[in-house]
């Protein structure tokens, strides 16, 4: 059952009747995967050539081999771009932002959860919870501009009913608001469905450990910071170095739908994030080179905050990805 | 009672938390439900919230006598159905060929495919590849680059692995090999984690916006959710719309407004989903559970 987690040995790629005749011995049950590997290889692995298109410049009608080479003229340019510094602003503002709220929202919502007694009303708040979570990003879209329309709009209804504005605001218009607004929406879909493994593993701790603390007399609260959340640990740890390797992908789907597909130049200075600036300049702009020039640096930046952040972890002794 | 006045007012404060979540979770759905029953011009007059103030099924029709309305959803149902079924075929048979111990190159096979998972090209040379094989504007690209899941495939192969191996042993003798093995034997005893996959790719495909947007170039063969985009994006396309079925129709003014037709959209759009939710539910908890466990 391990053997793909050891590390291969010097499995000598078989010219060797035998294996080969196994193989094709085999061959019903090789048949079964060979298609997926097919699919793999030219989905997957073909695409992954395609970053020397970032060392070109690719033109679509010249094709990859006819293309000229430019070497890193492409990273010269986006390192020159007025764009650079506002999009890797926001980048990073907006990913620490998701991080900052996004990331221990779903672990309280597990504690809170954890502590509620009545099985009923747990099911149907976890049922109701996770349901966002499975509806498209779209139709979440939609909600938000439905609630956060100044046309009968209900949050504008309900603060102009408390009194607390005149007029309806038009928030969506607004660049201030905008990564509130994005934070909100995305904290609104995935608290509930993030927190199921989160309650799992709290659901796991021994007993005996809460009832032993109980009689040491300490309070609720003791508790959960003294065995509750070292308990969990490893499992934030993990999913904390896998949002740290992700810093970069600031979000994509989201920002586009909330500002029109990429198309609200408005909103634009506080919600242009690399992936999107991709999107627009490769697919909209057809400067193909410069985009995959782009998402390669990204990518670069990516697997080095990975392995960062794998380090350090392991490092304060805590478990890590590898 | 032995609870202290602290752990009581605590109690309270977590009722009451996680009731206004579950509330704020909910309110969005209904309140848009109601809109889309209310009368356009109505709504514009603002109030409403709970419940129609002018009851009226004008939206509803004015979005399904839409044929780009009706296109979008065949295409939709045919994605998701046609979809479902070939990456389910392909993933579950790629996972069980990969349960095998003595499969010939299984080790290679496992490391290129779990490279993918942290590999990829990236957006704009998969998009350039799909051009080159001509797929742009097929209805090939709504399905086929979306067909062998690593995840998926991975949570299918520990349950297969999981499988006692008697159960082949019978059919091994009865001569079968392991093609008719997986589809008589495997596949039935599988039920549970085959429905499991299944589900999250249906939902996959039902909500999967951004590919179809990038491949596809006729409006004609746009998926649903892309068809609502354009609703809810240019106020023109809804406010044309709304002329034009005002026209049809009883009534010979139409008060369908863009906003109320938007809702009417975003309703049907999720329907489905959140019709067949309560049912499964138990399913795609499951399937988190395993998946981030063995991931």
């Amino acid at each position: 059952m391990n053997t793909f987690l050891q590390k291969p040995t010097s499995y000598r790629k078989p010219k060797t009747r035998s294996w080969f005749k196994e193989f094709i011995a085999q061959w019903d049950l090789q048949i079964l995967v060979i298609p997926a590997m097919i699919y793999i290889i030219v989905f997957n692995y073909i695409p992954m050539w395609g970053v020397m298109f970032a060392f070109q410049d690719y033109d679509i009608f010249k094709g990859f081999f006819n293309s000229d080479w430019v070497g890193l003229k492409h990273f010269h340019v986006l390192f020159n771009s007025p764009d650079f510094l506002l999009i890797m602003g926001n980048t990073l503002t907006i990913s620490f932002l998701k991080l900052l709220i996004l990331f221990p929202a779903p672990i309280i919502l597990a504690l809170i959860l954890n502590e509620v007694r009545n099985e009923r009303f747990k099911r149907i708040v976890q049922t109701i919870t996770y349901l966002p979570h499975f509806i498209s990003w779209v139709i979440v879209a939609g909600f938000v501009t439905s609630m956060l329309a100044v046309d009968n709009g209900s949050l504008n209804l309900l603060l102009k009913s408390l009194g607390l504005i005149k007029e309806p605001i038009a928030w969506l218009s607004i660049p201030e608001y905008f990564r509130t607004i994005l934070i909100g929406a995305g904290q609104w879909k995935e608290i509930g469905f993030s927190s199921i493994v989160y309650l799992a593993a709290i659901s796991g701790i021994d007993t005996g450990q809460y009832e032993a603390a109980e009689v040491d007399g300490a309070s609720k609260l003791k508790q959960i910071f003294a065995i509750t959340l070292p308990n969990i640990a490893p499992i934030i740890g993990i999913f904390l170095i896998l949002a740290i390797g992700n810093l970069l992908n600031a979000g994509f789907e989201d920002i586009l739908v909330l500002t029109n597909n990429g198309a609200n130049a408005i909103l634009r200075d506080t919600s242009e994030v690399i992936d999107t600036y991709v999107y627009k300049q490769g697919l909209g702009g057809m400067r193909y080179s410069y985009a995959t020039c782009v998402g390669l640096f990204k990518s670069a930046i990516n697997i080095i905050l990975l392995c960062s952040a794998n380090f350090v972890v392991k490092r304060l002794g805590n478990d890590s990805l590898w | 009672m032995k609870i202290s006045k602290g752990e009581k007012v605590v109690k309270v404060i977590i009722y009451t938390s996680l009731t206004i979540l579950a509330f704020v979770t909910l309110y969005p759905f209904w309140n848009t439900l109601v809109i889309s029953f209310n009368d356009g011009l109505n709504t514009t007059l603002g109030g409403i919230t709970f419940w129609p103030r002018e009851f009226t099924t004008q939206n509803y029709r004015a979005v399904l006598n839409d044929i780009m309305f009706i296109k979008a959803l065949t295409v939709t149902i045919g994605r998701t159905v046609i979809g479902t079924f070939l990456a389910m075929f392909f993933t579950s048979i790629y996972a069980y060929g990969l349960s095998k111990k003595y499969l010939k190159g299984k080790k290679i096979y496992m490391i290129i495919s779990i490279i993918t998972m942290y590999f990829s090209g990236g957006l704009i040379p998969l998009y350039l590849l799909v051009r080159s094989l001509g797929m742009i504007d097929s209805y090939a690209a709504l399905v086929v680059p979306s067909l062998v899941g690593v995840y998926n495939m991975i949570i299918l192969r520990t349950f297969f692995m999981g499988i006692p191996e008697e159960i082949e042993e019978s059919a091994k003798l009865d001569g079968c090999n392991h093609i008719r093995t997986f589809f008589s034997i495997i596949l039935p005893v599988s039920g549970p984690a085959i429905a499991t996959i299944s589900l999250f790719t249906a939902v996959y495909f039902w909500n999967e916006w951004f590919n179809a947007g990038i491949y596809i170039n006729s409006a004609a063969k746009l998926p649903i959710q892309n068809y609502l985009m354009n609703v809810m994006n240019s106020s023109n396309y809804a406010e044309q719309m709304a002329k034009l079925t005002g026209g049809i129709g009883k009534f010979s003014v139409t008060t369908v407004t863009s906003r109320s037709l938007q809702a009417a959209t975003i309703m049907v759009a999720t329907l489905p989903i959140v019709m067949v939710y309560p049912f499964v539910q138990k399913y795609f908890v499951k399937g988190v559970l395993v998946g981030s466990v063995k991931g």
